[in-house]
């Protein structure tokens, strides 16, 4: 009781009792941030496989590891958040059918098991025989069971791989898109709060991760040709630069649209959103997301489209435009979930979201799950060097 | 067929297979029975002790002031409202007190001007301006009999 007392200290005019507290913090902010990247380098390296834009071949692996190290942690801030991951699987084993969050329990586990593992797999069998060959100890151990015992390196068996491993990517394409909308229609579809229930909310959340997917996929690729110190491979930067942009656009333009739409049609809940974007989400919206996340790099990349400045600008300048992307997307999916529940939904007042520290819900939490990807992205990159893979040519032989 | 989905389909037929089994056994019993939950738990949170006791429980000791209470304004509130929940006071009374806030800041929570509080509906007054000699409100209210004021 003398909690609630002292909470109320944080709200600002009329609020509903169980509105004072945010029941999702950062945890769910990076839960669509995370699975957003998933998505959005799946896209990056289907345009590879699919869509035959063959320049971008350096960065197809490395698209293709970095979704998987991003996928497998995608749904641990949200089981931590929860707080029960003993019980975490009876969203699989007795999944409410009217449930969005339910389904996506399944549309998680067709992406991972159907799609991603899937892919990797065929594109790497070959390769995995050859380095269960050379290698010897633990890792020719690990190498002979990633086989899973399909050690047939016949011509006809690898065309079966090419050819398996396309009619898969093309089932991914379609995934990676249901399985990011479907983090929007979560949002978008709840139709008491007026900050989410948008149908476009979807579509944003698609293109926002595709927009970051393909960011970190550039700056992913910069670290590791510094770390191995070997050259960038420039008409591949170009082209992801050149795709950044595109997606930028089209991802700038319907969050517009959406806000434009929002505010020229001014519902009863205009007041009090319009009070939300110019007070508490003021830094996060305008500077954040807007400026730092979409205007600055949208000026740089647009530029780069105008007029190639020579090498050593450009490499810094993708640099940081794809940083100061995967910014702004962060604080896109901040903007969206913490910003929903800062305002009552009697639109009379406000409460406060302060994040902490220590704890399950505090930044160095989200720092973890942040950061453990990365760890596995270098635990996959050690395992199967993209690098390492067997020539091209032998391959279509 | 090639040799990958002699393997891959197999696989894929253990993991649903393994699934199903272990979907069998970590189902609880009571799953269903009512509804999209487990039954049993009903009687479990039922069984848990209760935090707030609720006005009729006070009045059974406190009989006196919850007279005085329900005879006026503040009668829609109950108890522990502002005493904060009483189930280990009434377990032992004497051990256990409860708390008695009076302060502005208190009061203040629900009588302190609030544009957004419609004031025919609660009375409200200003708790840096209203009669700062007094320190705490209840040093000329009794909450308990609103009307009543004291010396």
């Amino acid at each position: 009781m003398e909690h609630l007392y002292e909470m109320l200290k944080q709200v600002d005019g009329y609020i509903y009792p169980n509105e004072i507290e945010l029941h999702w913090g950062i945890l769910i902010v990076l839960y669509p941030y995370i699975t957003g990247l998933v998505a959005g380098a799946f896209i990056l390296a289907s345009l590879e496989r699919v869509f035959k834009i063959k320049v971008l071949r350096p960065t197809y692996h490395l698209a293709l590891l970095t979704a998987l190290a991003f996928l497998l942690v995608a749904i641990l801030p949200l089981v931590t958040h929860l707080g029960h991951p003993f019980r975490a699987y009876e969203i699989m084993t007795t999944p409410h059918l009217q449930s969005a969050m339910a389904i996506f329990g399944f549309v998680y586990l067709w992406y991972l098991m159907v799609v991603l593992l899937l892919e990797i797999w065929f594109d790497y069998r070959r390769d995995l025989v050859l380095w269960a060959e050379q290698s010897t100890g633990i890792k020719r151990r690990l190498y002979k069971i990633l086989t899973l015992g399909v050690t047939d390196l016949s011509p006809k068996t690898i065309a079966w791989d090419e050819k398996l491993g396309f009619i898969v990517t093309v089932v991914g394409i379609p995934s990676a898109f249901l399985l990011h909308g479907y983090v929007g229609f979560i949002f978008g579809s709840i139709k008491a709060n007026p900050w989410w229930s948008s149908v476009l909310m979807p579509v944003i959340f698609l293109l926002s991760a595709m927009v970051s997917g393909i960011a970190m996929v550039m700056f992913l690729y910069m670290v590791v040709s510094r770390i191995r110190k070997v050259k960038i491979d420039m008409p591949c930067l170009d082209e992801i630069g050149k795709f950044l942009f595109m997606v930028l656009i089209l991802d700038f333009t319907l969050e517009s649209l959406d806000q434009v739409h929002r505010i020229y049609e001014a519902e009863e809940s205009f007041e009090i959103l319009h009070m939300l974007v110019n007070g508490k989400l003021n830094i996060t919206l305008f500077i954040m997301q807007g400026l730092v996340g979409t205007i600055i790099p949208l000026a740089i990349l647009g530029f780069f489209r105008i007029h190639l400045p020579k090498e050593k600008i450009r490499k810094p300048l993708y640099m940081l435009s794809g940083l100061m992307v995967l910014v702004g997307v962060f604080f896109m999916r901040w903007n969206v979930v913490i910003g929903g529940q800062l305002f009552s939904k009697s639109f009379l007042g406000f409460t406060n979201f302060k994040l902490g520290m220590i704890g399950a819900e505090g930044y160095l939490m989200a720092i973890f799950w942040l950061v453990l990807p990365f760890c596995i992205l270098s635990f996959f990159l050690w395992l199967v060097p993209p690098w390492k893979k067997h020539a091209e040519a032998e391959l279509t032989e | 067929m090639p040799p990958q989905l002699k393997t891959l389909l197999p696989v894929l037929a253990v993991f649903i297979c393994i699934f199903l089994v272990a979907r069998h056994f970590l189902i609880p019993d009571s799953f269903g029975k009512y509804g999209h939950y487990r039954a049993n738990s009903m009687d479990e949170i039922a069984a848990l002790p209760a935090h707030h006791i609720g006005k009729a429980a006070c009045m059974d000791c406190h009989d006196t002031e919850a007279a005085k209470l329900n005879s006026d304004l503040h009668s829609g509130l109950t108890c522990e409202v502002c005493h904060g929940p009483g189930w280990q006071h009434m377990d032992d009374p004497e051990k256990n007190k409860l708390s008695k806030p009076g302060t502005r800041e208190f009061c203040g929570k629900c009588h302190d001007m609030n544009p957004a509080r419609r004031t025919s509906v609660i009375h409200q007054i200003d708790i840096k301006t209203h009669n700062i000699d007094r320190a705490n409100c209840i040093d000329c209210h009794n909450p308990h009999a609103v009307w009543e004021m004291k010396d």
